[in-house]
């Protein structure tokens, strides 16, 4: 039930370095699309697999890249490994353990979409994996799979690695183009997009990293290969987050649409302690949080998270046992999207603050009885009147706990205490 | 102050971008380490300086950013994530623990100037939770004994 295709290198020794990356047959798909000479072609197969944003708002791929202005250049390629939603942790594991493989994918994307510099934009905090990547990058110049005249094929291309510096905002991203041009991470206007107008206002296509790293499998095995795995609109392999209480908590591949219980039960080794499950948060943090029992009768795949009220995210899924308070949870993600929003928008900037300030006091047994009126009135004013999706992040939490678990809302305020602390 | 290494790297930095502003980061936290781990007004002078911008517009990206301290701080910064992955699995016990044994709020430096505590969001350890980063390293499943033992070997 799990694939081994995107972590095939990982617990390979010295897996981070060159020699073994090209003895595990890395840099074959750069190979095979220098070889053709059609960056069309590269393009459509991605198109033609399906393949969906990884990031979190799952957008096929391939059509972001149709999005680019016929002939207009330079355009650039960003890979956004700023990775800081709560519940997620799985490009870390790419990137500390197979750099390379992100890299061949920025590589070979990058030539699809005809760009001839490309970025990498990595959280601060990951420095392990900064050097891993720093390391690889500097590998890749000296064999001649980055720089100009790419094996001869006349291809040019620059990467830079760039360290952001703890702002969960510059994952959206606009957020991260304007950190990247050395400004506060504030969110820009769309339109216009980033492919027709990003950074420094040239086209701009900006991917997870995990979604350039299925690229070079997809380029090397066809798309007919990566649907056999999926559904038609959710195909392929995806990675999994798992934490919280679980046995086995870690970053798991398996095919879109495996059932949620399969992974926390099968794979995970099921509740921690074996206490029983409460709640599911199967996208990070600004995903809705589902009952488990409601959750373990659902699939990992777009659709299907959608279907029971959620969404799947970054595939960050976070197990919540009967033990835990709820109420402290959600105050404690509240205090989180207060203390990430970045000030630019009022209605996120104000809301989250007032949110984080309602929920406190209800956790500290102050809550009065029209808080959750109140928190779901503040809530219906931030979200879709934000100007970024980090205020409609913020609502997630709060709106679906209320809505699901309001009961141990309403103990808190009625007995000023905890239901679960007794 | 600012090293001649620094300014240099600074330099090739601004030649790398197609702006020369993207330098503005990695400027930033070249200079931190030069000053001792953390920016102060002189340092942000510098930068300015050397970047072609007005210290303003650098003053104001430093305090956006949370990995830039405008503080001194200890010769160790130790950032405890207490977001929810962490927190499920005890990360706020842990950070009073660290606090008491510190002697400190998070937030505070400890009286011998050896380190600072910090409180800080997720940091994509969540399948090893709780985590604690000193520095520039992860310290993941951690236990009382486990905090014992790191703070110990610190100088």
């Amino acid at each position: 039930m799990q694939t081994n295709v995107l972590l095939r290198n990982v617990g390979v020794a010295d897996s981070y370095q060159i020699e073994t990356y090209v003895q595990q047959g890395g840099y074959q798909a750069l190979a095979k699309v220098l070889e053709e000479g059609q960056p069309s072609k590269v393009k459509e197969v991605v198109l033609n697999s399906g393949l969906r944003g990884r990031g979190g708002a799952g957008f096929p791929t391939g059509r972001k890249w149709m999005f680019l202005p016929k002939g207009v250049y330079p355009r650039y390629l960003v890979c956004n490994a700023d990775e800081g939603e709560p519940g997620t942790f799985k490009d870390r594991v790419l990137m500390e353990h197979d750099p390379h493989g992100v890299i061949e994918g920025i590589i070979v994307s990058s030539y699809a979409c005809e760009v001839e510099h490309a970025f990498i934009y990595i959280r601060g905090e990951y420095n392990l994996g900064y050097q891993r990547l720093r390391n690889a990058i500097d590998q890749a110049y000296a064999a001649g799979f980055l720089g100009k005249n790419i094996r001869g094929s006349g291809y040019d291309l620059e990467l830079s690695l760039i360290q952001g510096a703890g702002a969960y905002i510059c994952g959206e991203e606009t957020a991260l183009l304007s950190s990247l041009e050395g400004k506060r991470g504030h969110p820009k206007l769309k339109p216009p997009f980033p492919a027709a107008q990003g950074l420094y206002r040239k086209p701009t296509i900006i991917n997870n990293v995990e979604t350039l790293f299925n690229v070079p499998f997809i380029v090397l095995n066809g798309s007919d290969w990566y649907r056999q795995w999926g559904t038609e609109l959710s195909p392929g392999i995806k990675l999994f987050s798992v934490s919280g209480h679980v046995e086995r908590p870690g970053v798991y591949e398996v095919p879109l649409s495996t059932p949620i219980r399969d992974l926390v039960y099968d794979i995970c080794g099921g509740p921690k302690d074996g206490v029983p499950l409460k709640a599911i948060i199967p996208g990070g943090s600004s995903t809705r949080m589902v009952r488990a029992d409601v959750a373990m009768e659902a699939r990992l795949d777009y659709e299907a998270l959608c279907d029971v009220g959620s969404d799947l995210g970054s595939g960050a899924v976070i197990v919540v046992n009967e033990k835990t308070c709820l109420v402290r949870l959600v105050a404690r993600l509240a205090g989180f999207y207060r203390h990430e929003s970045c000030g630019k928008c009022i209605p996120c900037r104000e809301g989250t603050d007032w949110m984080y300030k309602i929920l406190q006091r209800i956790e500290r047994g102050e809550g009065r009885a029209e808080d959750l009126p109140l928190l779901l009135d503040i809530c219906n004013n931030i979200a879709g009147k934000s100007f970024c999706p980090l205020g409609d992040a913020a609502v997630q939490p709060v709106r679906s706990s209320i809505e699901r678990f309001g009961e141990e809302y309403e103990f808190h305020i009625r007995e000023k205490r905890c239901m679960v602390d007794g | 102050m600012l090293t001649d290494k620094s300014k240099e790297e600074i330099r090739r930095i601004r030649g790398e971008y197609p702006d020369p502003d993207s330098a503005l980061l990695p400027a930033l936290y070249l200079a931190q380490k030069d000053y001792g781990g953390w920016l102060p007004e002189e340092a942000i002078d510098a930068v300015a300086e050397i970047m072609e911008l007005a210290p303003a517009r650098v003053g104001a990206m430093a305090s956006f950013y949370t990995l830039f301290q405008r503080q001194p701080v200890g010769r160790h910064v130790i950032y405890v994530c207490t977001n929810v992955a962490c927190s499920l699995l005890g990360a706020e016990h842990l950070l009073e623990y660290l606090g008491h044994k510190l002697g400190v709020e998070p937030g505070e430096t400890s009286a011998d100037g050896r380190f600072t505590l910090v409180e800080v969001e997720c940091l994509g350890s969540c399948g090893t939770a709780p985590m604690m980063q000193v520095d520039e390293h992860y310290f993941e499943n951690l236990t009382e004994e486990k905090i014992d033992r790191i703070l110990a070997e610190l100088a």
